[in-house]
């Protein structure tokens, strides 16, 4: 990959990143880049973390492992890894919406876009001081502040409702709210974690049109988490597919539609295959180890919100030695890699067929689920080596 | 009680019936209740035995008080509401115009505030008018300028202190002690105990920052505490509990003095009767700038983007950082700003009495601060003010009811039922008005037209 070449063109570049909670991995070495002026989507069935990719790039987590590049218009580059929280959207202009809507409820809609433009009102205000004596410099922003509000309270045709309470909203306007705040900050990147979750088909298509009309008449590049396909396929120009920490595909959305990997592991598998990857997902190995789960000492806590727990401990205390990743069986890409693979290559295993055939299917569960866990090969049983060449096969592949 | 039972039972009984009913249930635990609080009594006799008076007149009495007062609730009172409420909900949804004080509340206000002192002299004489001036409008000024200063970090920003009172009490040493060792004039002390004041806010909100919630509560608890101790414990500097007398006189702008003594003594500059009334009809008016300084720079904090940023940081401290808010900073200046309005009130309240001990900054005074904050509604000046008007001058006034005397005997003192009643007109409105006596948020910019953001919506913060 020519990063170094082309670094201007890519307004993020992650590279090598890795994020632990204390022995699990949510994130395991994930590269990819995100282009300037386009819209990238990172998608991925629910666990895969995408949020949490979300985090570290906006500061909420710090990262395990890895670098963050974001290069801005103007030529400056900014480590995120290194950036304090408040800083990342001050300085990088990268900008954030939320998964669970976090609006200022109690503020006026309007208000609520004041706050997003803090730091150049700050600087107008003297910090406070001039403003507190209500000097022309500061009434002056003050002013423009309120026409850039209206600007994108017009975008978000939420301008009707400015001295409404952001809280009085239907859901989806506060969708199209939350993003018009994002936008008041003048961003260069603007992540948007699910922005049509819970949308019906209406909203979703004023969302998709605010998203063009953001992507082509700002020059802001959108790097976005989403569930809808439709939305997915219709807007993004660029898309990368996680799974279980992994980057399984990146490409255009018409190749990783047609990505056996990304089919088996989001989109579905085929259907004669579906019992067999149901048994494969109720494997109780995959079981035993999902149990385990995230240490909630140091992990996100299981009562508070994703971003309540220390996550500095979490990055302290992840241990280099023990890792428990999440069972090779329950890698649905990872195992259409090892099927394609013992396809080609592997003439000796002859249960394999047999497991796979039809009559096989009508079997009882047990045995089906013994077969494909032999099937997806040593993985399951050396913890580390064969899978993880398999796991990072695709990404190195693009 | 069974108000809340409204089943088939209801159907059958009509509301004099079960008023009866109802009236009667109270009767029979009223009496449970009181037998041995009321009908009995240990009393001394002359010998200095303990004997046990009866006072089985006294309670019947408050038996059939409870009674009746049932009986009238039930029979008339809930019937009646659910009548108006009824009415209420199918008359159209007109929303009313405020009338004439409410529209104009503040600026009514202000007048009432300017003329009062001068109301009393011409009531009550110079001397007469001393009572109302000092205990009423000084002492309730105070704390609007305390409520109004703890407003800024509990009202705005959401962060719960209950150790205000310590940069009260950093104000008051500070004018104390400068006062007496340097004789610096209150003009400059007081800005300086405010930014005393404020460093002492900083340094307290430095290490809380971390903290959210109940734990920030505890630990400004705990700060407010040993600020008191240091100041009983740290003889050498503060005299320890007996506390620093002499604290100089505010002159007025070093033209006139209010010292007897001093040839420029404000009798003899004027030419008018000696009397202590001018030194406390100046240090009322005193108090009503600072509280309007404090009034103003509040209102406009809330609309500069730092304001703004506190508010914001009660709503959703997430979202803040995520739109690039330095709450770190933002979480210090509101602690910083608030303590030094605390500091203001505590220079004042050191130069009005003149001697400041540890005893006034227990934290019984945190807590009365931060009830009148929340009675009268995070975030609102009026509102606040106004209960600082009740719960202060309500106890004030508790002194002077001498006529509850004719009703409960010679023996009874009022002041000693204080804080009972205190109590329940806390309980009594917030059952009445949860969220203060004014809950809604008056938004800080519109686009169109300015309307109040109803308490629903707005969040009061956890840290």
């Amino acid at each position: 990959m020519n990063a170094q070449a082309s670094a201007n063109d890519f307004i993020l570049q992650v590279e090598h990143l890795s994020m632990k909670f204390g022995g699990l991995v949510a994130i395991g070495d994930l590269s990819f880049q995100a282009r300037r002026g386009e819209i990238t989507a990172l998608i991925g069935p629910n666990g895969a973390g995408k949020t949490t990719v979300f985090n570290c790039i906006t500061g909420f987590y710090k990262p395990s492992e890895g670098m963050l590049t974001l290069n801005r218009r103007d030529g400056s580059t900014y480590l995120l890894e290194r950036l304090p929280n408040h800083e990342i959207p001050a300085r990088a202009k990268v900008a954030r919406t939320f998964q669970n809507i976090r609006l200022f409820s109690g503020m006026t809609l309007l208000e609520n876009l004041l706050v997003a433009q803090h730091n150049k009102l700050m600087k107008a205000s003297g910090y406070t001081f001039l403003g507190l004596f209500g000097f022309p410099s500061y009434r002056q922003a003050s002013a423009e502040s309120i026409d850039l509000a209206r600007h994108w309270l017009e975008k978000a045709d939420l301008v009707d409702r400015a001295d409404d309470p952001a809280g009085d909203l239907p859901y989806g306007a506060q969708r199209r709210l939350e993003i018009a705040r994002a936008m008041c900050t003048g961003p260069e990147l603007l992540c948007l974690d699910e922005p049509a979750a819970g949308l019906n088909p209406k909203e979703s298509a004023a969302l998709n049109d605010l998203l063009m009309d953001i992507k082509n008449n700002t020059g802001t590049s959108i790097l976005l988490i989403e569930h809808d396909m439709s939305v997915v396929m219709q807007i993004s120009d660029h898309v990368v597919v996680l799974e279980y920490g992994r980057k399984i595909s990146d490409g255009n959305p018409q190749s990783v539609r047609t990505d056996p990997r990304v089919i088996a592991a989001y989109l579905g598998v085929d259907d004669e295959e579906v019992e067999t990857v149901l048994t494969e997902v109720g494997d109780e190995d995959v079981i035993e180890q999902l149990d385990t789960g995230p240490d909630s000492a140091h992990g996100p806590g299981n009562s508070a919100s994703m971003m309540a727990g220390p996550v500095s401990d979490s990055v302290e205390h992840a241990d280099e030695g023990e890792r428990v990743t999440v069972s090779k069986g329950a890698s649905k890409a990872a195992q259409v890699d090892a099927r394609a693979a013992s396809i080609a290559s592997k003439p000796q295993s002859a249960a394999k067929p047999a497991a796979k055939s039809s009559a096989a299917k009508a079997a009882p569960k047990k045995p089906a689920a013994k077969a494909s866990a032999a099937k997806t090969g040593s993985a399951s049983k050396g913890k580390e080596t064969a899978a993880k060449p398999t796991a990072g096969k695709p990404g190195g592949r693009k | 009680m069974a108000v809340t039972v409204s089943s088939e039972r209801d159907t059958v009984a009509t509301p004099i019936q079960r008023a009866f009913r109802e009236a009667l249930y109270a009767g029979a635990i009223s009496l449970g209740l009181f037998v041995l609080f009321i009908g009995l009594r240990t009393d001394q006799n002359i010998s200095n035995e303990l004997i046990l008076v009866q006072r089985w007149g006294l309670l019947a009495i408050v038996v059939i008080a409870v009674t009746l007062g049932r009986f009238a609730y039930v029979a008339y009172a809930i019937p009646a509401m659910e009548r108006s409420k009824a009415e209420k909900a199918t008359a159209p949804a007109v929303v009313a115009e405020p009338g004439f004080l409410k529209r104009n509340f503040n600026r009514i206000g202000l007048v009432v505030l300017l003329l009062y002192p001068i109301a009393m002299v011409l009531l009550f004489g110079f001397q007469g008018s001393l009572k109302w001036v000092d205990n009423f409008g000084i002492q309730i000024l105070i704390y609007v300028m305390l409520a109004w200063g703890l407003n800024i970090v509990i009202g705005l920003a959401g962060l719960l202190d209950l150790g205000y009172v310590a940069f009260y009490a950093v104000g008051a040493y500070a004018y104390a002690l400068l006062g007496t060792h340097f004789g610096l004039s209150f003009w400059i002390l007081l800005p300086a105990a405010g930014c005393m004041a404020a460093f002492w806010g900083v340094m307290l909100g430095f290490p809380v920052l971390r903290l959210r919630g109940d734990y920030l509560a505890i630990v400004t608890l705990a700060f407010g505490e040993i600020i008191r101790l240091v100041l009983i414990n740290w003889r050498e500097v503060t005299n320890g509990s007996a506390g620093i007398s002499g604290i100089p006189k505010v002159s007025f702008f070093g033209l006139m003095s209010f010292n007897v003594s001093d040839p420029n003594y404000i009798a003899k500059v004027l030419h008018i009767a000696q009397s202590g009334a001018y030194y406390k009809i100046f240090l009322y008016y005193l108090a009503l700038a600072l509280c309007l300084l404090t009034a103003f720079v509040t209102i406009r904090l809330r609309r500069l983007p730092v304001g703004r940023a506190w508010e914001a940081l009660r709503e959703d401290e997430i979202a803040c950082r995520s739109l690039g808010i330095n709450t770190t900073t933002t979480k210090l200046t509101a602690f910083a700003t608030g303590a030094m309005f605390g500091g203001f009130a505590g220079s004042f309240f050191a130069a009005r009495q003149g001697f400041v001990s540890p005893e006034s900054f227990v934290f019984l005074e945190s807590a009365i601060i931060l009830a009148i904050v929340v009675l009268g509604g995070m975030g609102s000046l009026g509102g606040i003010a106004v209960a600082a008007l009740v719960m202060i001058g309500g106890t004030e006034i508790l002194r002077e009811l001498d006529f509850l005397k004719a009703v409960f005997g010679p023996d009874f003192t009022p002041e000693l039922y204080r804080m009972l009643l205190f109590g329940m007109a806390m309980v009594i409105v917030m059952l009445w008005k949860p969220r203060g006596f004014v809950g809604s948020r008056e938004p800080t910019a519109f686009l169109k037209e300015r309307r109040a953001v109803s308490a629903s919506f707005t969040k009061e913060g956890h840290g």
